[in-house]
């Protein structure tokens, strides 16, 4: 047998891109979990349904640009958006929805700028944005968690999806919604008032944020990611919330607790602003990224018209990641200085 | 314990080192014919000394060093030069070198071995001049000659003496069993160095994954004053540059050497080297090799002959070559691999390893950069290898200097790291070699830019040269061709021109100190002169006939008329009594003036202080009494009031003067 003649390193690690991937896919599951206890089996249909049309769209994009699809699809990247993307949306949204999301953040916004490693935005985030703009109703549809009403069974739930017409779901206003609209009430009165509020955040939702917390935490054990994008952005929204929390007055955007768990607080912490492709890489750039990423969902949630800000601060940040990046260049061994900025 | 420091980045692969440690370093043994590179180590390559059909014996020079980064080679063993030509090496290029083979002859006849003298007794340079002569080139991987990382430039103060014993790289045992195994020898070795380099403190560096080597060490230093020095395992502690901040928490400058941070570095396997060659006088001319990989049976250690040929070394160990995927020299992560097992081993082949595919596996085709920055963290010299890659992708060759793509220390942990299976290393040593050959390039372009201008300016100027002697050629052709034409009227020409030329340089000389007089006579001399030539002329112009007799005649008549105006003057001049006499030009007179204030001057310091003083008051007095009467006469003629005032502050100050006189002289008086 001939003998190999390859250049250095011959040793290659254990980790690998499908790893990295299916770790991330493993650490939502938590997530998914505490989602279906207190909403139902929406989000789970949401994710399944997802998925297929996201490894469609992925083989279709991947046909026609005349790439091996085996080889991309093996990476699981596809799953990974459709993962994230169908979390972020109401449960029991209807198939249509589902599918225009995901052809956006699968067609739109990754595979027409090179595919997986090139996009410089977010694609599940770029997919929520798009939906969120073009339907605003359809999304901010949120079903009453458990307790508040009936929730539906998983047949039913497959129904919602797909024949949308026949489903007559309840809808209820999110506590950061109720937050936002607040104008008389102390905070006090408004946790009175409103069943959604839980012990600290929104009924259900605070054991969402717990357990993608929980998710993300063993995903900074495996090593996926560093700690600084998540932690600054925690950190920048707690300071925030607790500098304008004037005691909870009716003018207050809410408490630290409230906003570390409600909404897609630690979802966005742990999967999006995590996303490696489109956040800045250097680990002084991450910290920058994450505590911006963390000012503007303050910003957007307390004085903005969505009800949530994680998609909006993420896809802002994305544009500032390269720019980051140019600034925060570690200084190299041996020199004095950090590279000059030219 | 001392403290160590951490350095960024850096991998933990799987260390698989205890398969080669299982049994002692064995005797690999003379092997049939042995292959000496003449290029085993950085630098010049040295010069043969031997012709084929010449019997050498172990330890002869048979290639002497050429240049200062050179080292001599020595016959391994005894035996006949039977080759000096290019023979496949062992080099990541595949490419051929010179060689001298040697049919050994199984005696292993050693030359007459000089046991040189005790080293306390010599001097630096000689120590280092063994050491060089003995062919000792680091033998660590690069293979930097010993002698020129020793020749530390004088001035420089050298703290720290750092012997390299982390062998961080997997598989290699090479250092540890010789921890093991001659700790004495390690630490005699040591001894030397730092007696060459006499640094503060000497110091031996060891990843915390070789206890046995740490232990018989630390028991061989004991009471040598040398520390062992243990830190924990990571990759890549052991080079240099990391090794030196691990221990001293200091870095190299980029670009720089660690004798700029006080620090010299050298390998645990040169200073046994070191150790054989000044102690027992023995040249490097053998080499302890690991030999592992699943490939091999019998993983182990092996003191071999520089020369030997890789399969010879690997069938002592089991060789089992249809499982080899690849032979790599060195390790998994630095190593290179071998492009035929009949290479030799070298100085710097501190490991063989025979990996099988499933060991380690043909890399899969890389996927796509997820910008994760699992490199960026591995990254021993704080380097962002996913922007590089970018930048090495679209050949933004500027952008890769600016994110000091030199500093790269090619360690292989960014690709080790890599999820994607990106072969960074490889994209950045493509882009260094392709930035060094456009530097090249560049040079050489430049150079024959700055050749072509040169030449051009040499041929433009050879060019006008040419044109300048011709018009020179051309202006004299038609000078001599007007000459031809009026002759007369030049010679004439000339005469006015010396004349006014004469009277120049006369007034200059000092017309001034020439009198009047003299001047006028001179005038009727030379112009009586200038009427006799002109009067030659016009005779000979008249006696050969010459149409140039007219022209003669009118200047005799001009320069008679002129010398009879000048004689005119001259009598004149005579006459008038009231001229000055020559001694009373202005010049003597001032030299008068200047005698007379002497003489006064003189006369005044024949006087006492106080008869001094009252002199000096009367000539106050004196001048006071002047410029009173100017100063009426000025008011008297109404003159500028400006003046008056000048002259009235003179008045005051001369008033002032003369009291202080006054003062001055009573003071003469009284003493």
């Amino acid at each position: 047998m001939a003998l190999l003649r390859i250049t250095s390193p011959h040793a290659h690690g254990p980790m690998s891109t499908q790893r990295v991937m299916q770790n991330v896919l493993l650490a939502t599951v938590p997530g998914i979990i505490v989602l279906t206890h207190f909403f139902g089996f929406g989000t789970l249909v949401n994710v399944l349904f997802g998925s297929i049309v996201a490894l469609l769209c992925e083989s279709l994009a991947l046909l026609l640009r005349k790439r091996p699809v085996g080889f991309y699809l093996k990476d699981c990247s596809a799953l990974v958006t459709a993962f994230l993307l169908c979390i972020a949306l109401p449960p029991y949204a209807p198939w249509w929805l589902i599918t225009i999301g995901i052809a956006s953040s699968i067609l739109l916004a990754k595979q027409l700028y090179g595919g997986l490693g090139y996009n410089p935005f977010n694609p599940a985030m770029a997919g929520y944005v798009i939906l969120l703009i073009s339907f605003p109703v359809q999304m901010t549809a949120w079903a009453p968690p458990r307790g508040m009403g009936e929730l539906p069974g998983l047949l039913e739930a497959i129904k919602a999806c797909f024949l949308p017409a026949s489903f007559d779901g309840i809808t209820m206003a999110t506590p950061l919604d109720i937050m936002r609209q607040n104008t008389g009430l102390l905070m006090e009165d408004l946790w009175q008032q409103n069943p959604q509020f839980g012990r600290w955040g929104g009924v259900g939702w605070e054991w969402a944020n717990i357990a993608f917390l929980a998710g993300g935490a063993w995903l900074l054990y495996q090593r996926i990611f560093t700690w600084h994008a998540p932690l600054a952005m925690l950190a920048s929204l707690s300071l925030l919330a607790a500098l304008f929390y004037d005691g909870g007055s009716s003018a207050s955007g809410g408490s630290p607790l409230f906003h570390l768990l409600s909404g897609a607080t630690m979802f966005g912490a742990f999967f999006i602003v995590t996303d490696p492709v489109t956040s800045a890489v250097s680990l002084r750039g991450r910290l920058i990224y994450g505590a911006l990423i963390g000012v503007l969902i303050y910003v957007i949630r307390v004085r903005g018209s969505y009800p949530d800000a994680v998609a909006f601060a993420v896809l802002i940040m994305n544009f500032a990641a390269p720019f980051i990046d140019y600034y925060t260049q570690p200084r190299t061994y041996g020199h004095n200085k950090k590279p000059e900025a030219k | 314990m001392r403290k160590t420091y951490d350095f960024h980045g850096g991998i933990h692969p799987p260390e698989n080192k205890h398969q080669s440690v299982r049994t002692p370093i064995a005797d690999a043994g003379i092997p049939p014919q042995l292959t000496v590179p003449l290029s085993q180590h950085i630098g010049a390559p040295a010069h043969p000394v031997v012709s084929i059909g010449d019997h050498v014996l172990k330890g002869q020079v048979i290639a002497e060093a050429r240049g200062f980064v050179s080292v001599p080679k020595h016959a391994p063993s005894s035996g006949s030069v039977i080759a000096i030509e290019d023979r496949l090496i062992a080099h990541p290029s595949g490419h051929l070198a010179p060689c001298i083979v040697i049919a050994t002859d199984g005696k292993d006849e050693w030359l007459q071995r000089q046991i040189p003298p005790d080293y306390q007794a010599l001097k630096k340079t000689e120590l280092i001049d063994l050491i060089r002569n003995a062919g000792i080139a680091g033998m660590g991987g690069a293979g930097f000659p010993s002698s020129v990382k020793l020749s530390v430039k004088e001035g420089t103060h050298i703290e720290t003496l750092i012997i390299n014993g982390t062998e961080c790289e997997p598989y290699i045992t090479a250092d540890d069993i010789l921890m093991r195994e001659r700790a004495d020898q390690i630490i005699e070795g040591t001894k030397i160095l730092r007696h060459i380099i006499a640094p503060q403190e000497t110091l031996i560096g060891v990843e915390n994954n070789k206890p046995e080597g740490l232990a018989a060490l630390r028991a061989a230093a004991e009471g040598t004053g040398i520390e062992i020095v243990e830190f924990p395992t990571k990759y890549p502690s052991g080079g240099e540059k990391q090794l030196i901040e691990i221990i001293t928490g200091k870095q190299v400058p980029s670009g720089g050497l660690p004798s700029q941070v006080g620090v010299v570095c050298q390998n645990l396997g040169s200073a046994v080297a070191i150790y054989e060659a000044v102690v027992l006088g023995h040249p490097l001319i053998s080499r302890i090799t690991t030999v592992t990989g699943e490939s091999v049976r019998e993983p182990q250690n092996f003191q071999v002959l520089i020369g030997t040929p890789m399969r010879y070394l690997l069938e002592k160990a089991g060789y089992e070559a249809q499982k080899n995927n690849r032979l790599i020299m060195g390790g998994p992560m630095m190593g290179f691999t071998v492009p035929d097992s009949d290479v030799p081993i070298v100085k710097t082949t501190n490991c063989l390893l025979a990996p099988t595919e499933s060991e380690l596996p043909t890399p899969p085709p890389a996927q796509a950069c997820i910008r994760c920055g699992l490199c960026a963290e591995a990254c021993p010299v704080s380097l962002l290898p996913q922007q590089m890659f970018w930048f090495a992708q679209s050949k933004e060759l500027e952008k890769l200097e600016e994110h000091n793509l030199f500093d790269c220390i090619e360690c292989g942990a960014c690709s080790y790291a890599c999820p994607s299976n990106i072969p960074l290393v490889q994209y950045y040593r493509a882009s260094k070699a392709e930035i060094v050959h456009l530097q090249h390039e560049h040079e050489k372009s430049e150079h024959s830019r700055i050749r072509f201008e040169a030449r051009q300016e040499r041929l433009d100027q050879a060019a006008d040269e040419k044109e300048a002697k011709r018009a020179a050629r051309k202006q004299a052709a038609e000078a001599r061709a007007q000459q031809a034409d009026g002759g007369a009227e030049d010679p004439i020409q000339a005469a006015i021109e010396r004349a006014q030329a004469k009277k120049a340089a006369q007034q200059a000389s000092g017309a001034s100190t020439v009198s009047e007089l003299e001047r006028l006579e001179q005038a009727v001399v030379t112009t009586r002169k200038r009427l006799d030539t002109a009067s030659t002329k016009l005779d000979q112009a008249t006696a050969e006939g010459s149409d140039l007799v007219s022209a003669l005649q009118l200047g005799v008549d001009k320069t008679r008329a002129k010398l009879e105006v000048a004689e005119q003057a001259l009598q004149e001049f005579q006459q008038t009594p009231t001229v000055a006499p020559v001694e009373d030009s202005p010049t003597n007179a001032a030299q008068a003036a200047i005698e007379k204030a002497m003489a006064a001057r003189a006369s005044e310091a024949a006087l006492s202080p106080s008869e001094k003083a009252q002199v000096q008051l009367e000539k106050l007095q004196q001048r006071l009494q002047k410029s009173q009467d100017t100063l009426a006469r000025s008011r008297e003629n109404g003159e500028d009031e400006k003046v008056i005032e000048a002259l009235e502050a003179s008045v005051a100050r001369l008033t002032e003067k003369i009291s202080a006189a006054q003062d001055q002289r009573n003071a003469g008086e009284n003493a």
